[in-house]
Order: structure tokens, then sequence, then C-alpha cells
């Protein structure tokens, strides 16, 4: 499985660690709340609003480098667009993962 | 310039917040996480270029510059590259990024929009000798009223049964007339018919695939008889 990484974060923020902590900070709270909207869509079976769920987690899947997650999450987001939840269990496993990675920082 | 960021997820407005800290001509006044808000800002406030989200709930960015009257330079921020086609109606687009976006990146979209002014067409000007030919305007009777209609901004016709859609920069008409009719009324020189229902504005074309090409956000077909002539039209490299 493909592990996130701090690449496009260390990138971004150079030298500036005021900005990679608040960065870092922003992702974990909103990465949490972003997740829990998406999994009650998916509940609830209101799959377009669940597809605009992971089109949002697409950016935090390719901040934290998951470049071929972030293609899983693309299928996926195109399957639930069309009531086809094809990908489901992938693109949550990818949820899960950065999970823990995200409690590390 | 003064900037305002439009984007309703907290993370990529810190990131262009972050961005623009490394470009000393920009000056941000304010960030929105929905377009609504921003709209009440901007009817009190100039700027000068927006960073903007396409893909937010309830109200797109393609929407909310649809609301704007005299829209500043806007660079586009987006997770799809799709949309690309759509930005291309817009003058007031200068830009388009794809999220995760990184600084070279970002800081040509910067140079571009520097380097843009508003408003201007993106087309080639027009050779007035050849549209002067025809006349640079044609008139369309519409619910009994002769509504002229600027030839050169025509982009394509298309024919529907006993009517024709005339498809210009700015607006659409529907005409009770036929294709042959307005095939004579258009000069030759910007107007080529590509297939029996369809008659396209060379200058306008953003590419050619196969049997199509692309004008705008339409795609029209190409029929293998007027394939030669088109190419023709083309100055090909």
């Amino acid at each position: 499985m493909e592990q996130p990484n701090l690449s496009y974060i260390n990138q971004l923020s150079g030298d500036d660690n005021v900005f990679k902590q608040k960065l870092i900070d922003v992702i974990k709270k909103e990465f949490p709340e972003e997740k829990q909207v998406y999994f009650d869509n998916y509940k609830c079976k209101n799959f377009k609003l669940a597809a605009e769920n992971v089109h949002k987690l697409k950016h935090k899947i390719s901040i934290l480098g998951l470049e071929k997650s972030y293609e899983v999450a693309v299928n996926y987001e195109e399957n639930l667009l069309e009531n086809n939840t094809a990908g489901k269990e992938e693109f949550e496993n990818i949820l899960q993962t950065m999970t823990d990675f995200i409690t590390t920082l | 310039m003064n900037c305002i960021i439009i984007d309703d997820e907290a993370t990529a407005r810190a990131i262009i917040t972050q961005l623009c800290s490394n470009i000393k001509s920009l000056n941000i006044l304010e960030e929105f996480p929905n377009a609504i808000q921003a709209i009440k800002f901007l009817n009190q406030h100039e700027v000068d270029l927006i960073f903007l989200d396409i893909h937010m709930p309830d109200f797109t960015g393609f929407d909310f510059i649809q609301t704007l009257k005299n829209p500043p330079k806007i660079i586009l921020t987006t997770s799809d590259a799709k949309f690309a086609i759509e930005a291309f109606e817009y003058d007031c687009i200068v830009d388009y990024l794809v999220k995760p976006i990184l600084l070279p990146r970002f800081e040509k979209a910067i140079i571009k929009a520097e380097k843009t002014e508003v408003g201007r067409t993106l087309e080639p000007a027009v050779d007035d000798k050849d549209v002067s030919s025809s006349g640079n305007d044609l008139y369309v009777n519409i619910d009994r009223r002769l509504i002229k209609i600027d030839i050169p901004s025509i982009y394509m016709v298309e024919a529907k049964g006993d009517y024709i859609l005339i498809k210009t920069e700015t607006k659409n008409y529907t005409v009770h007339s036929t294709l042959k009719k307005i095939e004579d009324k258009l000069p030759d020189s910007l107007f080529l018919k590509v297939h029996r229902s369809y008659i396209i504005n060379t200058k306008k074309i953003i590419d050619i695939e196969d049997n199509s090409v692309l004008i705008k956000n339409d795609v029209i077909p190409v029929s293998r008889s007027n394939r030669p002539e088109l190419m023709n039209r083309l100055n090909l490299l």
C-alpha cells in the first residue's frame, strides 16, 4: 500500500516551519470532518453528495503525496456519480492510511 | 495586485495564501469559504485578481463568474483538469491551476495575470477587408424585430429543422431560416460549412481531432467531403 509523505508540504513550506505547522493543523482539523461527511452521505446512499466529498478529499490525498491513491479516488468519484460503489473499499483503506499518518504528525 | 481567495477548503486557502506570500506584488485582501460571501465583499471593494475554486457546493466557480458585471482577472484553482475547456469561454480567466499547486507554476500564472488585460479578446483580429465585402452586420428577424448580429462574433450556425441556431460570443439566436440562406450571407474568408448541419467560423477553432472540431465548448462534426477544404484553410506547420 502506498504510504503518505510530507514531500509537497515540505517543498511548499521551505524553511517556514510556522507555516508548515499551521498547514498540518488545518489538515488535522479539516480531514476528519470531511471524512465524516463522506461516511454520513455514503451511509444515507447520497452517492452524488458522497462523490463531492471524495472530490474534496482528493486534494488532501495529493497533498500527502499519494499519487496512485489519487487515481483510485478519481475513479471512485466517477463511479459514485453513476450510483456505482465500485472502489469503496480501496478508497476507504486510503482514508484509513491517511488517518494513521496524520495522527503521527 | 489586490487579491481575494474563494475556496470551500481551508487547506487550499492556506496553501494559496502561502504561495502568494512569495510574491511581493500580491496583496491578499480577504479569503472566503464560499462565493456568496465574496459577492458581498466585491460589492464594496475593488480587487484585481481572484483565485477561484471551481468545484464548490451549491454555487460553483462558473456560477460565481456569471454574477459579475465587470469581473476582474481570475485564476481558477481546481483538482480537475476537465473544466479547462469551459474556462476558454471567459475572457476574465487568465490561467487554470490544478491542485496541488507548486510555486513555479503559481509564479507563471501570476506573470500571466500581470501581463493580461481583462476583457481583451484572445482570438486574432479579423481582417476588416474580408468582412467588408458583405458588411459587418447581419440582421435577423426574431419575433417581428430585426436584430443586428456582428458577423465576426458568430462562431457557429447549426441547422435545426426549419430553424437555424446562431451562436455568438455573447448570445445565441434561433431564427426561422435555412443554413443555405445564411451561408450566402456570411463571408467565405471566415466561414465554412463543415457538415450538412453546421457552418463554423474557422477563426474560432480551438482544435481539430479526426472528424470533429472544437469551437468554444461545442464539438462540431466534420463530414469527410468537407474535411479537405477545412484543412486547406488552416495555417499548418
